[in-house]
């Protein structure tokens, strides 16, 4: 059943109880998003997604649509708000674009980008993050991780659904661990897939890394922007 | 520097032939920009020369004071516009910085070394004492039988504990990533502010790496 929400003053018709992302990517209003992934369930985690519904603020990943929603999603202050979120990862953790294997085609960089982030106005942490290596094919660069969880919910054994990555402790001892075992067991396309969701560098498929040139990939060819309004963020 | 006591005379100090009083006139009128690397690896100012046609569309408007390409050591006279590349790292990169602060009207980071820190930044996670250790006392590439030492003396720089991006030690006004940062996107931000337009990147042209 449809109702007529609006969006930045703009009447716009919605499907009850579609998460309320979608309807503004279908009506070219773009939010950004690095835990979002169309099609599966929402985890809510980044919160890069931040828009006002009736006066609240609320990941709009989260919402699904309900009659008599009043959106605001360009207001200087959300714009402002959801690139300070996108610092706030930036500083959390190491993100070395320059010698980093996912650069191009990283979604936080592509996020990065079309939020106009130039600097992160907090300092820069520097933690002291391991990285773990014991996986016969993935490197797990935890400087990276944003902690998405997209991994942990999404990549899981073929046979018994077991969760192949978990997250380990909480805040800043906080860490993404893998089971190596079920982790040596999985197919070259899990694989892939598996550091093809990683929104950052922290899922390396150790076969692969810098095999694009500057000016061909992803993110290079169409941004992130585009990619999403289109419906096809892989194409 | 700690060392300007010494009998030392820098490049700029040394006798020169005077130069035509009307094109230093010319020269006067100009808006003065200068650039200058701190801990960084001097591709940013690659990318300032990247500039290429762009730069000399501007030189109508705009006299290149302090930097590498003309190698004048301190800022002559204020400067509207400085750019700086690189994160600070050591004493005399502090210095240098705050000579730029307080000779400039504008300051821009410029590349990922200012911005954040860059790749010089790699070694916040270690303590300086491995750092020094790594490069100078296990360092594989050691002459073997010779007895390793740390450099120290008063004309080198000390080595900060820790890689800062510049706004942590002065106020920097614009940043300009990237690694470098397109000779065109240095263009767009100079031809901005020499036009006296608010500065705009596009997003196309934001680059992290």
């Amino acid at each position: 059943m449809n109702t007529e929400i609006t969006i930045d003053g703009k009447k716009i018709q919605a499907q009850i109880g579609k998460p309320l992302i979608d309807v503004a990517s279908d009506n070219n209003i773009y939010i950004p998003s690095l835990c979002y992934m169309r099609g599966k369930p929402c985890l809510g985690t980044c919160r890069v997604c931040s828009v006002r519904v009736n006066g609240h603020v609320m990941a709009s990943c989260t919402v699904p649509v309900y009659e008599g929603m009043d959106i605001e999603v360009e207001t200087p202050d959300l714009v402002d708000m959801r690139k300070a979120l996108v610092e706030f990862l930036f500083v959390e953790g190491n993100h070395n674009c320059p010698s980093c294997e996912k650069s191009g085609r990283c979604e936080l960089q592509a996020v990065g980008y079309e939020t106009g982030m130039m600097v992160a106005r907090f300092p820069y942490r520097f933690p002291v993050r391991t990285r773990d290596h014991a996986s016969k094919y993935i490197w797990l660069e935890r400087d990276r991780c944003i902690f998405c969880q997209r991994c942990v919910e999404f990549i899981r054994d073929e046979e018994t659904g077991q969760k192949i990555f978990s997250i380990d402790n909480r805040s800043t001892n906080a860490s993404i661990e893998i089971d190596v075992e079920l982790a040596d067991k999985m197919s070259p396309k899990q694989v892939k897939r598996a550091a093809d969701i990683c929104p950052v560098g922290c899922i390396i498929d150790k076969d692969l890394g810098f095999n694009k040139p500057i000016g061909e990939r992803k993110y290079e060819i169409k941004s992130i922007k585009e990619r999403i309004l289109k419906g096809k963020p892989n194409e | 520097m700690s060392n300007v006591v010494k009998n030392e005379i820098a490049s700029h100090e040394l006798p020169a032939t005077p130069m035509d009083p009307a094109v230093m006139a010319k020269r006067e009128e100009k808006i003065q920009v200068a650039m200058i690397g701190l801990c960084g690896c001097w591709g940013c100012t690659l990318s300032f020369l990247d500039m290429d046609a762009g730069l000399l569309s501007l030189l109508d408007k705009i006299n290149i004071s302090r930097a590498s390409i003309t190698d004048i050591k301190r800022i002559p006279k204020r400067c509207a516009i400085g750019f700086v590349e690189g994160g600070v790292a050591n004493d005399e990169n502090i210095e240098t910085l705050e000579h730029f602060r307080e000779n400039c009207d504008i300051l821009i980071s410029v590349g990922a070394c200012a911005v954040w820190g860059g790749v010089p930044a790699m070694r916040n996670d270690v303590s300086l004492e491995a750092c020094f250790k790594e490069a100078y006392i296990d360092s594989p590439t050691a002459v073997p039988g010779i007895k390793p030492v740390i450099p120290f003396h008063e004309d080198l720089p000390l080595i900060t504990t820790k890689v800062y991006p510049c706004h942590e030690v002065v106020k920097m006004d614009y940043f300009l990533p990237g690694c470098p940062p397109e000779g065109e996107a240095i263009f767009k931000v100079l031809d901005d502010l020499v036009n006296g337009r608010e500065i705009d990147l596009p997003t196309s042209m934001n680059r992290y790496d």
